[in-house]
């Protein structure tokens, strides 16, 4: 009774988004104020109804409901609550509701915060979110029904993919899809603005709050992924330069940029359209994503289904948002007159450099990901597009982005110099400088592009750092907006994440080993005991655990305990990693097959940094949520003024 | 500073970096592409030790030899067979029967040594490669 509940609200909710997704925008061209009230009361109903819908399917994953077939395919009764719970996205229409409902709350958001926004604004920007989800709830109901029962129930489920049931993947895809959907509400106010040929100030504040959220949940997911990778996956890599990666990678840097150009919108009326592009470019990109993961077209680890009706579908919608936007972006843009004019060396300019280059990587990145898709197309060759090509590519093109990222905010708007703005760097020039010289000759002298990169993850954070002691300087640290904490706190933290991966793939140490119990190894100046092996008994599984004793000078130091987990419903075996760490680097353990004939393979790796590559990504984050908090963007109820900024000259 | 004059900047800015970029990649696409071949055309194509690729295909059953950390094994499409050999803890998912992806290259007694198995993450997963690879031989059994 409740699935089909479920079912009927999803239908439900796609007949208010296509009212929702038209009223409003006629009610928006004809001035209509009913009409355009009627956005607001929709987009509720809407969330309200895909709420219930997704509520039902995990009543059903929560009870284990054998007669629905998505939870006998994803679930089984002897799985931990958590696990059911996030066994609800864990598979292709469960994450596609997930999608649904995320888009629906983000236009309910919309409707709920945005009474300061003018009612046309306001109603076609709730008119294009809704449009965005007609389209998801068509390909749920149509393609995807999670709701669809079978008959006769099994007595019990297929179980969760082992790899998944583990709590960082639980929340993972929830943060993943905060950020790629909310983009969608920046889509929608670059639409909206399309259609009302209008740009301002005023809209770029709007905007931006959408932009930054939806940013930070991104940078979260991304996070959350890529430390899942490194701890399951066990060799000890964070990031594999996966087409999937790549997928969430792409918006995240046109996302970077949108948040960027928006302030020179803001604060100075320029860069208009191409601001509106950005915000349609990283919707379409965040799309793109989805199309590649759920439809199975790159060979990947993530793709769930390989349907091609899906597919189509996912692939006609794409084309249709992304097409569809910059048709209208061509027809409308050249109405957006720019505002404010500057010298090349300028914050302006800064800005400018800062979008090209992380344009350039994300484009970069999509070639990358892309090109075995067009090259099997053309000539029916299959060939992979690895790490060497990313690291060659993408690696030196961050090195401009990193040197200027600290010059930027002591550049003055409209015009600056280049020369008093090193001064006030100077200290972190130095520093920087000193930490090149430091890696070279102190850590390693074989890798001078290591040196080199360590020395940026070293400028980024003392340059950030500098620029807020600047301002500390002409006033106390109260006075500083929030906006420009939040910036030095993203700025520096990047530079944590830069240092975290150089020093983790440049300067770890490795070693593979086969053991039986009692026998003794020297690893990196620990020696390691293979105690014991157990067997123990989870909820789902059995395990072989391996109890490693590791003593520095005889002294015991710390006890690590890789596992290899039998899954016993899926007949799979999945390693559980040890890792112990001290915040300045990884202690890390995995187990491999093995008996006690032979001895078991352990492998053991000393990753310097690692921790740091994490923290970094959350601080990056924090500093976002901190701009976030900014009174001017909580208010943020600027006038509409009638005429542009004043030019500079 | 006229509107011109900044526009005529920002092009020559644009173009420099593209200019870059296209070089980088390029030259990366060059020099790191790795191609994807089925044991049949391994067979048909000489492939010396330098040249690094991917091999897709299925486990063959029974062939696996585990001797401390090196593995042995024999990927086929069920037409051709190459052997391969590994040094290193194997992924959760590799079985006999399975489909596998290995990268490395040919060694000189004609040995794939496999520098990296590839892991997926679920086992009803078969590289798209790999499908087709057995297509072309005709062993596609279609599971549902």
């Amino acid at each position: 009774m409740i699935p089909e509940l479920g079912h009927f609200a999803l239908i439900l909710a796609l007949a208010v988004a296509l009212v929702q997704g038209t009223l409003p925008l006629v009610g928006a061209s004809r001035g209509d104020l009913r009409l355009m009230a009627l956005g607001r009361t929709a987009a509720l109903t809407q969330a309200f109804l895909v709420l219930l819908a997704f509520g039902a399917l995990t009543q059903a994953y929560v009870t284990s409901d054998f007669s629905v077939l998505n939870v006998v395919d994803n679930s089984h009764s002897a799985k931990p609550l958590l696990y059911k719970i996030s066994g609800v996205w864990g598979n292709h229409e469960g994450s596609m509701l997930l999608w649904a409902l995320i888009l629906a709350l983000f236009g309910a958001a919309v409707a709920i915060f945005g009474a300061n926004l003018p009612d046309t604004l306001r109603s076609r920007v709730l008119a294009i979110q809704a449009l965005i989800g007609v389209g998801f709830l068509a390909f749920l109901l149509f393609t995807s029904n999670p709701f669809a029962r079978v008959y006769p129930a099994p007595p019990d489920g297929n179980g969760l993919n082992p790899l998944l049931q583990d709590p960082g993947l639980a929340f993972h895809p929830p943060l993943l899809y905060l950020g790629y959907v909310g983009f969608s509400v920046t889509y929608a106010f670059a639409i909206a603005a399309l259609l009302e040929g209008r740009v301002d100030a005023a809209w770029a504040r709007w905007v931006r709050p959408w932009a930054l959220a939806a940013w930070c949940f991104l940078t979260l997911g991304i996070a959350l992924g890529s430390w899942w990778a490194y701890y399951i996956l066990g060799w000890g890599g964070f990031w594999f330069w996966d087409p999937v990666e790549n997928a969430s990678l792409m918006p995240w840097l046109a996302g970077t940029a949108l948040l960027h150009s928006a302030i020179v919108v803001e604060k100075r009326d320029a860069l208009k359209s191409w601001t509106v592009l950005l915000a349609l470019l990283a919707f379409s990109l965040s799309l793109l994503g989805t199309f590649l993961v759920r439809s199975g077209v790159l060979t990947s680890v993530h793709a769930f289904a390989q349907d091609p009706a899906r597919g189509m579908f996912i692939l006609a919608f794409l084309l249709f948002v992304t097409g569809g936007g910059l048709a209208l972006y061509a027809w409308r843009a050249p109405q957006l007159q720019g505002g404010g004019l500057f010298q090349p060396v300028s914050r302006e300019g800064a800005l400018i450099l800062n979008n090209l280059l992380l344009c350039t990587l994300a484009a970069t990145v999509l070639l990358g990901t892309l090109y075995p898709l067009f090259l099997d197309l053309l000539t029916g060759n299959k060939v992979s597009v690895g790490p060497p090509f990313f690291n060659a590519t993408f690696v030196p093109l961050c090195a401009p982005l990193f040197a200027a990222l600290c010059v930027g905010p002591f550049l003055g708007w409209k015009r600056a110099e280049l020369w008093p703005a090193l001064m006030r760097l100077r200290v972190a020039l130095v520093v920087s400088l000193a930490a090149i010289v430091v890696a070279m000759t102190m850590i390693d002298s074989r890798s001078t592009l290591a040196a080199l990169a360590f020395g940026f993850g070293v400028w980024l954070i003392v340059g950030s750092l500098a620029a807020l002691s600047d301002r500390v300087r002409s006033g106390t640290l109260r006075t500083i907006p929030r906006s420009t904490l939040g910036m030095v706190i993203s700025h520096a933290a990047l530079g944590f994440v830069v240092l975290g991966s150089v020093a983790t793939s440049s300067w770890n140490t490795e070693l593979m080993h086969t053991m039986k119990p009692g026998d003794r190894v020297d690893f990196a100046g620990y020696s390691v005991l293979l105690d014991r092996m157990d067997e123990v008994r989870g909820p789902n599984y059995v395990a072989e655990r391996a109890t490693l004793n590791v003593s520095v000078g005889g002294k015991p130091y710390t006890v690590l305990q890789p596992e290899r987990r039998l899954f016993t419903v899926q007949r799979r075996q999945v390693a559980e990693t040890a890792i112990q760490t001290n915040g300045l680097r990884d202690f890390y353990a995995t187990l491999g097959e093995g008996n006690p004939q032979q001895g078991w393979v352990i492998r053991l790796y000393l990753n310097p940094l690692a921790p740091w590559i994490w923290l970094g990504a959350a601080l990056c984050a924090l500093g976002g949520f901190v701009s976030l908090s900014d009174r001017r963007l909580r208010i943020g109820a600027p006038s509409r003024r009638p005429s542009s900024l004043q030019p500079a000259e | 500073m006229t509107p011109k004059r900044r526009r005529l900047w920002l092009l020559l800015g644009s173009l420099a970096t593209l200019g870059v970029a296209a070089t980088l990649v390029l030259t990366a696409l060059n020099d790191n592409l790795v191609f994807f071949y089925s044991p049949t055309q391994v067979a048909e194509k000489s492939l010396g030790p330098e040249r690094r690729f991917r091999l897709g295909g299925l486990v063959e059953q029974g062939s696996v030899q585990k001797d401390g950390q090196t593995v042995r094994f024999t990927v086929t499409d069920t037409h051709k067979t190459v052997k391969v050999v590994y040094r290193g803890i194997l992924p959760d998912l590799f079985r006999e029967g399975q489909g596998v992806i290995a990268e490395g290259s040919i060694g000189p007694d004609g040995v794939f040594m496999a520098r990296e198995i590839l892991a997926k993450h679920d086992e009803n997963y078969m590289p798209p490669e790999v499908a087709k690879a057995l297509k072309e031989s005709g062993q596609w059994k279609d599971k549902k």
